[in-house]
């Protein structure tokens, strides 16, 4: 233990604790801005380049940052003499000096931590004031890039370097010309990105913010020759009460239906039915694949790794081309849903996919992406139009005066509203393959499974594993959620060193719980726990917890798709990937 | 090179190469003139290289038992090129500003001529 | 009989005091008495004593005479070389015992300049490792091996009291036990060869000159702190000193001075060779690490030092190439011996590449706690063109301008820190009468400007906004409030930047403001620049009755702002002036006035 004294006020703390930390003990609550910390995921961003949080450390010459000085025995700091707070607000009007004014049309407005900055130490005037950054916009499908807002926090390269090792992000340049960018200053377009939106869920201000698509939403609503459906991802329901000031956790499904429903969707369908479309497409080719494994079939190559995250996909095909063939072939819950909606539901209405408009409310940005593949279009009309994320969802229902929480709570409707627990744990990390498994037990051994929570697949550690029991065949499971993660566990199947039958992988930490569209969790990781406790919670609730005892489901097979890799499933629920190694820079 | 295996080695070396080391003042008559051409960059920048040839060829055309090497920076930096001329029995003498013309006065005069021409850099410092 | 020869300066201080005429004159009374045959006269290049020239030396018996005028010419040759004694007179006095001195050996400014690090510098082949091993090459290296202990030579070093040659001034020997004891199974041993500061070119010319020299004391360093793997981070801007320092790294290992058993010990070790690409951040030593690590080259904030957690998260220790220089003589000769060298907290000597306003520019080496004096005006020749001495820049842009008033300090690492600059790594530019203190200060944050690594705030955008504080004020536009705020704001970049770039980069604005206010003010508060340099301040107008009409302003404005007819009075039109000053330049008859 070290012991030292903080504003007067003496503590012990182990060695290697940061000053930061070590006030944080006794009550003193240093300003901080480039610095964040997601405890237990391992992601910490301490450059130490704002300089915020410098304090006066006696018998050290210069101003020293708290977030990455270790204390030391005897240490004496001050964390608010007149000269920090004269130097700590002589950066950030520096920090100000070169960023636009433009908080009343930024789309971070009240969710900036620059301007919660600004606001709390007080800042009135800018005493120095000069030349600003002037860089180009950079748009993409999913992710808005303005370098002009961009504070050098480093926080999205660490995020896209580290924890998702896309390496798309990088600082270039120097001095004043520094900023974050892709190399060469491409377009995120024409890079490796994978749209997973971890940058912008970092992004303390408005440098990096997802592609409003509300417009599009509202004029497809008021355009009366248009039948609008929507879907709404599982993860989205756990976190949707946290922007009308509900706990971190709260479950607002029923609530957030009626919302969509004053909106003036004409139908509000549920992805987790797709989600439980999705368990049995996978999970046969899963027992399919493990099946002609198991026969000696060489052909038939394991493990078998889920394809539900679009950013995980961008990922495999730009930086792991040579394994095309391993991911399941199945189409995400969304681009399920998006084919199912304008071929089956629209049949049943009798209308014309054109005059179908299906949009989506997801946690992720790289749904936006995805839903523009040009896989996923019928001559040119895509099977999903519009995709919102959680936040413009929140926008949207403040913009039409809809109070989420004094509205009663309503069903999803019908034929594709029914979701089984095993759909609504798509939302978090090892959610897919706990789904899979129950479905896959009983198709593979025909019996009933004794018990519906594998509690050995869930929970936050990045990498996991478990062996499932398959009534005598011992089933391996790897999971990971983070690209980073993720690339391990490839690096281990290349190699030959993997030992599993099935991988599920997410690409945000957390999964879709944390993922890039959702309320910004300001590096706060007891939001995600809160909202993952939500998920089982619904799970729980339900009535039905295995995909394939969803009636709905049934039905659709019994009217319309056969049964699970039929020809028809095939062409409507299967795709396949790109190679698109070194595609970036072209 | 044969590799030095031991300090026995290296002092053999260093006596061996002792004498043919330049920069003392050589002992007898029969030796060699030694030319040493500063060619760190800012000489090679300065043209060193066009003198070095030019004292290559000239001394060779002239017949005049001549060693012509380069060496590290002189730090005249103000009167590169710098050479220094050691005519066996004598001190090494400097000069600087040396293009082909100063050459070929220092060949024509101090080499051969034995008297000592303008553009001296006399040397101001003791080293180890 | 043997040829005398009287040397006579020719260096541009001596001539400003008539050595031209003394030259004619001595030559004259060569021949008048009769000595054309035995005597001859030779003009040399500056012997670095100017203020007690025109300098006189008589070859081969060493005298040397010092303000010796012209009159003086017909008595020297006289008593010289007829009588054959010397001239009292114009014997040079020495200052302490004031006793003339005869032979030039002994005096003083001879030992102004003492080579330890350039001490093979312009002697060897620098391709020639035999000529190193000739100068007691590698002798260091075999002495470290056989007959001490690791520690021993960690002992010897810290004795030295050699301190980091790059500029911070660390103590070498302390910086090698910590990375000695720091723990790890793999440690390094880097040379910063990343040398960045204008005008300075130390490390190129030893690299160049010696490389062998880095190469031994890299590797007694790794025997010392126990690593087996050396690395040279060096700009690729050098390419003389990497081709040399390839040769010579290869000629090392095929001597078996590098690689497994060297000099038949037990004893390995490798050297390889990075280059930077030349980000002036990357001679900061955690800025280097990322940068040979693959990295972007921006520096982290320390502790961790590299000692502890340095290259790939090893213990690494990087010392600076005139550092490195050093050591191999404090081996052969000793701690004491080094010790005895320089000024109590600073020992042995510090090479310093002289440059600016000076007349002879070049690379000196003087022993610790010489003066700027010694070194402006007896080494470095003094000011060009006569003009008079302003202020000296030491450290680079992380450095500061010492004005006349600091002439006398000895220098070494703390005085200059308390006169408000820095040792840096060597730079010394000299600046004249005729340079603007602000358009200086602003010319070296431009340069920290450009070569910021933009990884924090305050020297990111701190510095920018200093910059443009100061080019208000050289454009005549400064307010009051602006010189409090190159003040506070100076002051908020130091205490909080990240690295040393950012806590040092307003020492040119800082200390030209403490040391040359008054030129602030001019430009503030009258809207002129003293040295009339601030294009905005100052105005080029004809003197007419000067002007005899020749065209040659007129003909020679880039942008025709100049009318006139032959033998007319010429005219300079204000609005199309651009004040290059090339007319003022042109002019033979003083008919341009600036104000």
């Amino acid at each position: 233990m070290v012991k030292l004294r903080i504003d007067n006020k003496e503590i012990n703390v182990p060695k290697g604790t940061t000053i930061l930390d070590a006030a944080v003990k006794v009550g003193i609550d240093i300003p901080t801005l480039c610095h964040m910390k997601l405890h237990d995921m391992n992601i910490e961003n301490k450059p130490g380049g704002c300089r915020i949080c410098v304090v006066e450390v006696a018998g050290r010459k210069n101003l020293a940052p708290a977030c990455c000085t270790a204390v030391d025995e005897g240490m004496v700091c001050n964390t608010n003499s007149v000269r920090v707070i004269n130097a700590r607000r002589t950066v950030m009007e520096l920090i100000l000096s070169d960023h636009p004014a433009e908080c009343l049309t930024c789309a971070k407005s009240g969710e900036c931590e620059l301007q919660d900055m600004a606001h709390r130490l007080g800042i009135r005037e800018l005493h120095y004031t000069g030349e600003q950054s002037t860089y180009r916009m950079d748009d993409s499908p999913a992710i808005i890039r303005d370098p002009n807002k961009c504070i050098m926090c480093r926080r999205c390269e660490m995020m896209c370097n580290e924890i998702q090792t896309v390496g798309v992000l990088t600082a270039v340049q120097r001095g004043f010309k520094s900023v974050v960018t892709p190399a060469f200053q491409h377009d995120l377009m024409h890079s490796e990105c994978t749209f997973c939106g971890q940058c912008l869920a970092v992004c303390p201000t408005g440098a990096l913010t997802e592609v409003d698509e509300t417009g599009a939403v509202i004029r497809a609503l008021a355009d009366p020759k248009k039948t609008v459906v929507v879907q709404t991802a599982p993860a989205v329901r756990a976190a949707l009460g946290e922007e009308f000031g509900n706990k971190p956790g709260t479950l607002v499904t029923g609530k957030m239906v009626a919302a969509l429903r004053r909106l003036g969707f004409d139908y509000v369908f549920d992805t987790d039915f797709a989600a439980d479309l999705t368990i049995m497409e996978e999970g046969t080719e899963l027992l399919r694949r493990l099946n002609g494994y198991l026969k000696g079939d060489k052909s038939v190559k394991l493990p078998i790794l889920t394809s539900c995250c679009p950013a995980w996909v961008n990922f495999f095909e730009h930086q792991f081309p040579d394994m095309l063939d391993i991911p399941s072939t199945a189409r995400s819950p969304q681009q399920m849903f998006g084919s199912i909606a304008k071929t089956y539901f629209a049949e049943k209405l009798g209308i014309d996919r054109k005059d179908m408009v299906v949009v989506s409310i997801m946690p992720c940005v790289a749904k936006k992406y995805e839903r523009g593949r040009e896989e996923f279009a019928v001559n040119g009309n895509p099977d999903v139009d519009i995709v919102l994320t959680t936040r413009e969802l929140a926008y949207f229902l403040k913009l039409f005066n809809v109070d989420l929480n004094s509205l009663p709570e309503e069903e999803f409707d019908q034929p594709m509203g029914e979701s089984t627990g095993a759909g609504v744990i798509f939302g978090t990390t090892g959610g897919v393959i706990e789904a899979a498994v129950r479905t896959a037990y009983e198709v593979h051994t025909g019996k009933e499974l004794p018990r519906l929570d594998f509690e050995e697949l869930r929970g936050m550690q990045g990498l996991r594993e478990a062996t499932i029991d398959f009534d005598g065949l011992p089933l391996k499971i790897g999971i990971a959620h983070g690209l980073g993660n993720a690339r391990k566990l490839l690096e281990d199947i290349q190699s030959g060193k993997s030992q599993y039958h099935a991988i599920e992988i997410m690409s945000c930490p957390g999964g879709c719980i944390g993922g890039g569209g959702q309320p910004y969790h300001h590096g706060k990781v007891e939001i995600l726990r809160k909202r993952q406790q939500a998920i089982y919670l619904e799970d729980d609730l339900k009535t039905i917890r295995k995909s394939h005892e969803n009636p709905y489901i049934q039905k659709l097979y019994a009217e319309f798709l056969g049964e699970p890799m039929s020809a028809k499933a095939h062409s409507l629920l299967h795709t396949k990937y790109f190679n698109k190694h070194n595609l970036a820079h072209k | 090179m044969k590799p030095i295996k031991s300090v026995q080695d290296l002092n053999k070396i260093k006596a061996k190469t002792n004498v043919s080391v330049k920069q003392t003042a050589a002992n007898s008559k029969d030796e060699a003139v030694v030319v040493k051409v500063a060619m760190a960059t800012c000489g090679i920048a300065s043209g060193a290289k066009d003198t070095y040839d030019y004292f290559v060829d000239e001394l060779k055309r002239r017949h005049v038992k001549a060693t012509v090497c380069q060496t590290g920076c002189m730090s005249y930096c103000y009167a590169e090129p710098t050479v220094e001329v050691t005519i066996p029995g004598e001190e090494p003498v400097v000069f600087g500003h040396v293009n082909t013309a100063k050459v070929q006065e220092i060949i024509d005069r101090y080499i051969i001529g034995h008297e000592l021409v303008d553009g001296i850099i006399p040397a101001s410092y003791k080293t180890v | 009989m043997a040829k005398n020869y009287i040397f006579v300066c020719g260096g541009i201080g001596c001539r400003a005091l008539e050595s031209e005429q003394l030259k004619k004159n001595l030559q004259r009374e060569i021949i008048l008495q009769g000595l054309s045959e035995e005597v001859q006269l030779v003009t040399t290049g500056c012997f670095g004593f100017c203020e007690k020239g025109p300098l006189v030396k008589i070859l081969p018996d060493n005298t040397f005479y010092v303000q010796v005028a012209p009159e003086d010419a017909g008595e020297l040759i006289y008593q010289h070389f007829i009588q054959k004694q010397k001239l009292e007179r114009l014997l040079y006095i020495h200052p302490e015992t004031q006793q003339r001195v005869t032979e030039a050996g002994d005096m003083d400014f001879y030992k102004k300049q003492f080579r330890i690090a350039l001490r093979n510098c312009g002697f060897i082949d620098p391709e020639n490792i035999e000529e190193y091993i000739a100068r007691d090459g590698y002798a260091a290296l075999a002495k470290c091996l056989t007959e001490m202990t690791p520690d021993s030579v960690i002992d010897a070093v810290k004795q030295s009291g050699l301190r980091g040659r790059g500029g911070g001034g660390f103590s070498t020997g302390l910086k090698w036990e910590i990375t000695k004891k720091s723990t790890g199974n793999q440690k390094y041993v880097v040379c910063n060869a990343d040398e960045g500061d204008p005008g300075a070119f130390m490390d190129r010319s030893l690299l160049e000159g010696d490389p062998h020299s880095i190469i031994e004391a890299m590797t007694i360093c790794g025997y010392s702190i126990g690593a087996d793997k050396g690395l040279i981070y060096i700009r690729a801007e050098y390419p003389l000193a990497i081709k040399r320092l390839q040769k010579a790294l290869q000629q090392a290992e095929d001597a078996g001075l590098l690689g497994k058993n060297i000099l038949g010990t037990k004893f390995n070790f490798s050297i390889d060779i990075r280059l930077g690409a030349g980000a002036f951040v990357c001679g900061e030593e955690t800025a280097l690490i990322h940068s040979m690590e693959g990295c972007r080259g921006e520096p982290t904030y320390k502790p961790p030092f590299p000692s502890v957690e340095g290259y790939l998260g090893k213990p690494t220790n990087v010392n600076n190439v005139e550092t490195f220089a050093n050591i191999p003589v404090i081996i052969n000769k000793g701690a004491d011996w080094f010790s005895n060298i320089g000024t109590e907290k600073s020992k042995g000597t510090k090479v310093f590449a002289l440059a600016g306003k000076i007349n002879n520019v070049g690379l000196i080496e003087v022993p610790m706690g010489t003066t700027l004096r010694e070194i402006i005006f007896d080494i470095g020749g003094g000011i060009k063109d006569g003009k008079k001495f302003k202020a000296v820049q030491t450290g680079g842009p992380s450095g500061g301008c010492l004005g006349e008033q600091f002439l006398d300090t000895p220098i070494d690492y703390d005085n200059l820190i308390e006169a408000g600059s820095m040792m840096g790594s060597g730079g010394m530019i000299v600046l004249d009468e005729d340079d603007c203190m602000v358009s200086i200060a602003k010319f070296y944050l431009e340069f920290t400007l450009h070569e910021s690594c933009g990884k924090c705030a305050p020297c990111r955008i701190g510095n920018k906004r200093l910059h443009e504080l100061l080019d208000k004020i050289t454009k005549g536009e400064g307010e009051k409030e602006d010189l409090k705020k190159l003040r506070a704001l100076g002051t908020v970049i130091k205490e909080t930047s990240l690295c040393g770039l950012g806590q040092s980069s307003p020492n040119p604005v800082l200390s030209t403001m403490q040391n040359f206010y008054d030129e602030y003010k001019a430009h503030v508060f009258e809207k002129t620049c003293p040295a009339k340099q601030c294009k905005d301040l100052i105005t080029f107008t004809i003197v007419e009755e000067n002007c005899t009409g020749c065209t040659l302003c007129f003909r020679n404005c880039p942008v025709e702002a100049i009318t006139g007819e032959k033998g007319k009075v010429h005219e300079i039109h204000q609005d199309l002036c651009i004040r290059c000053g090339i007319c003022y330049s042109k002019c033979k008859f003083d008919a341009i006035l600036v104000e």
